[in-house]
């Protein structure tokens, strides 16, 4: 992709490329830190990612794959490069307009779910489909949702009378709910057991496969690999595809 | 809305303390305020119930004192009736006076010297109008004090019998005093110290305290050029209050434990909503990741401190009635007036949210991609 695509692009014509629909990272770098310590989170980072892959990004801690997901989602703008989330460019320097761009086309899985302990596991999907105007707020239905995920059985929970694990499907709900084009999901299983994570890992390549969504999953667990499409590695904010 | 409400409901012990401190603090705005329409009313309702805009007091009088020492000659009310814009005016006289009935009740009364057939003569509820020489028209609440009508009070020392013809139409009070009407001749008698029996000294027959002037309904009276036409000086009838017996001391004592009450509600919320901000931090940076703005996180906040400030606010002021409806009545100064109480419950709840919105506002500077997994 050779130049920026329009910012009212918002819609695919039959002539896009697939992956315009997914996720596109070009020449990406992005540091932390003041004048007197500076860090390479993110060191020229190029990423496709198409609808209904799951790709993982493997490394060591600190490598940047947090950074990584930030920049992806438009939580932090990158000094250099280009971010586009289903055509739209993820890196203006409003606000305003990235958290506008996140909550149509983007959808976060936190490492611990994070979950609002207010709310019951039906409340946290019907949070993110109340945050846009009126007009926006279409969607998928909560309940059925969580039926997909394997919770229907405990809509009325909240947070703290949940699993690990049970949590974590809710934070995947609640990131599906709003019928993202790209998801971006930090260590999903950090907090989970084995066969916990195995769960959880093709819960989220169904769940991309079946709703054609992007998925870029951060992990340690190279376990869970096997789910995945493609797998990249990353070291000092360098990305590279895994052999 | 959405996530206020259902915090609110989930964090209920919290918000209840919180609410409790709030609601308390209503409840001592209700009693202030109860005491403080219950002074004023205790000091001036005797002023408040003439029918007058402004008196004319000696010209340099001392103001705060102005009813115990102002000295104006009779003729300045024929002055001030020939200005423009005055519908009437008339001689005024007061003095307070120890008296006994014969029945041995002391009682103090607070003499407003009145001509009988002037605007200022007293419509009463029970009894008949001024005009006796000797009659005095009363306030209902002299007669909670012991004093019954027909009854004869002599003032101490002096020796002047005055006899309790009439009762006026409400609580007629002065300095905490209660108001007895009496002829401006037997005012001017006992004001100067003549026995019974003893001719008026000419010069005590021109005296009084002040001019009592009506304006023309919808007009205004330039009093500096009555007082500068009369020798007076003027003050309206509610500068007027401040010349009553501790009247200025007891109401700034009260608005200033009020001020102090309203400043304790805005601290209160304020830090209240400062430590549940910095605790809610990381659920802000998720609400943010979602995709929540700025603008969506700040309202749902204020929504929450406003229903909790005024449903705290709304028990406290329901329990204040109910004390005070207990209270009034009883003896004290109290008296609950709606407006008065509204707009102390208004207050409540603006101030409580001004200090919870300087409180809630840092919220709006966490950082969404602390939400993330982060490795710091
Ligand atoms: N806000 C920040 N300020 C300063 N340094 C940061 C900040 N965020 C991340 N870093 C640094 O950037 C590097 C990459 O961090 P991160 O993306 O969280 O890595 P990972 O998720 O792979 O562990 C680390 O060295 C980290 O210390
Ligand atoms: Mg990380």
């Amino acid at each position: 992709m050779s130049s920026r695509p329009a910012p009212t692009a918002s819609t695919a014509s039959a002539d896009d490329a697939p992956e315009r629909l997914g996720l596109v990272m070009r020449a990406v770098s992005l540091r932390h830190g003041n004048a007197a310590e500076t860090v390479q989170a993110l060191d020229d980072v190029d990423l496709t990612v198409r609808p209904g892959e799951l790709a993982a990004v493997v490394g060591p801690s600190g490598a940047g794959k947090s950074s990584l997901l930030a920049v992806a989602g438009g939580l932090a703008r990158p000094d250099h490069g280009t971010v586009t989330v289903a055509g739209q460019d993820m890196t203006v320097p409003s606000r305003r307009t990235r958290t506008e761009l996140r909550r149509r086309h983007v959808g976060f899985v936190f490492q611990s779910g994070n979950l609002l302990p207010a709310l019951t596991a039906a409340d946290q999907l019907r949070l993110p489909l109340r945050l846009g105007p009126r007009s926006q707020r279409s969607g998928r239905d909560p309940l059925e949702l969580l039926a997909d995920v394997g919770m229907a059985d405990k809509a009325g929970r909240r947070p703290h009378q949940l699993s690990g694990g049970e949590r974590q499907r809710v934070g995947i709900a609640r990131a599906l709910v709003t019928e993202p084009s790209v998801l971006l999901v930090d260590e999903p299983t950090a907090a989970l057991d084995r066969a916990r994570s195995h769960e959880i890992v093709q819960l989220l390549a169904h769940e991309a496969r079946q709703r054609s969504v992007a998925v870029v999953m951060v992990t340690h667990d190279h376990d869970v690999l096997q789910y995945c499409d493609t797998v990249y590695e990353m070291v000092d904010g360098k990305l590279a595809a895994s052999s | 809305m959405f996530l206020a409400i259902r915090e609110l409901s989930f964090a209920r012990l919290r918000f209840a303390l919180m609410g409790a401190v709030i609601a308390l603090i209503a409840v001592l705005m209700v009693m202030l305020s109860g005491l403080s329409v219950g002074l004023v009313r205790d000091g001036v309702s005797g002023l408040q119930n003439l029918p007058v805009t402004s008196f004319a007091f000696a010209h340099d009088v001392q103001r705060d004192s102005a009813f115990s020492r102002s000295v104006v000659d009779l003729s300045a009310v024929d002055e001030w009736s020939a200005q423009p814009g005055v519908a009437e005016a008339a001689p005024f006289g007061n003095t307070l006076v120890n008296t006994r009935t014969d029945r041995g009740t002391e009682i103090d009364l607070a003499l407003f010297g009145v001509q009988p057939d002037s605007f200022l003569s007293p419509s009463v509820s029970q009894g008949e109008r001024l005009g006796t020489e000797d009659g005095i028209v009363v306030s209902p609440t002299a007669l909670d004090a012991g004093l019954r009508m027909g009854d004869t009070v002599t003032i101490d020392r002096l020796g002047t019998r005055l006899r309790v013809v009439g009762v006026t139409e409400q609580q007629d009070t002065f300095g905490h005093v209660d108001v007895a009407y009496v002829p401006l001749a037997a005012w001017q008698a006992i004001k100067s110290g003549t026995a019974p029996g003893t001719a008026l000294p000419q010069r005590a027959a021109t005296e009084i305290t002040a001019v009592a002037v009506r304006a023309d309904d919808g007009k205004s009276v330039d009093l500096s050029a009555g007082d500068t036409a009369a020798g007076t000086e003027s003050l309206t009838l509610k500068e007027s209050y401040g010349a009553s017996p501790g009247y200025t001391a007891e109401t700034t004592t009260l608005q200033l434990i009020q001020g102090f009450l309203y400043a304790i509600s805005a601290l209160v919320a304020g830090a209240f909503f400062a430590v549940w901000a910095i605790q809610r931090k990381p659920e802000v940076a998720v609400l943010r990741a979602l995709g929540a703005s700025t603008g969506w996180v700040l309202r749902d906040a204020l929504t929450q401190a406003l229903v909790l400030l005024a449903a705290a606010v709304a028990v406290g002021v329901g329990i204040g009635l109910a004390l005070g409806a207990l209270i009034t009545g009883s003896g004290i100064p109290f008296a609950l007036s709606m407006p008065s109480i509204s707009a102390a419950g208004v207050g409540l709840v603006v101030l409580g949210l001004i200090g919870a919105g300087a409180a809630v506002i840092r919220i709006t500077s966490v950082d969404p991609a602390t939400a993330l997994g982060g490795n710091r």
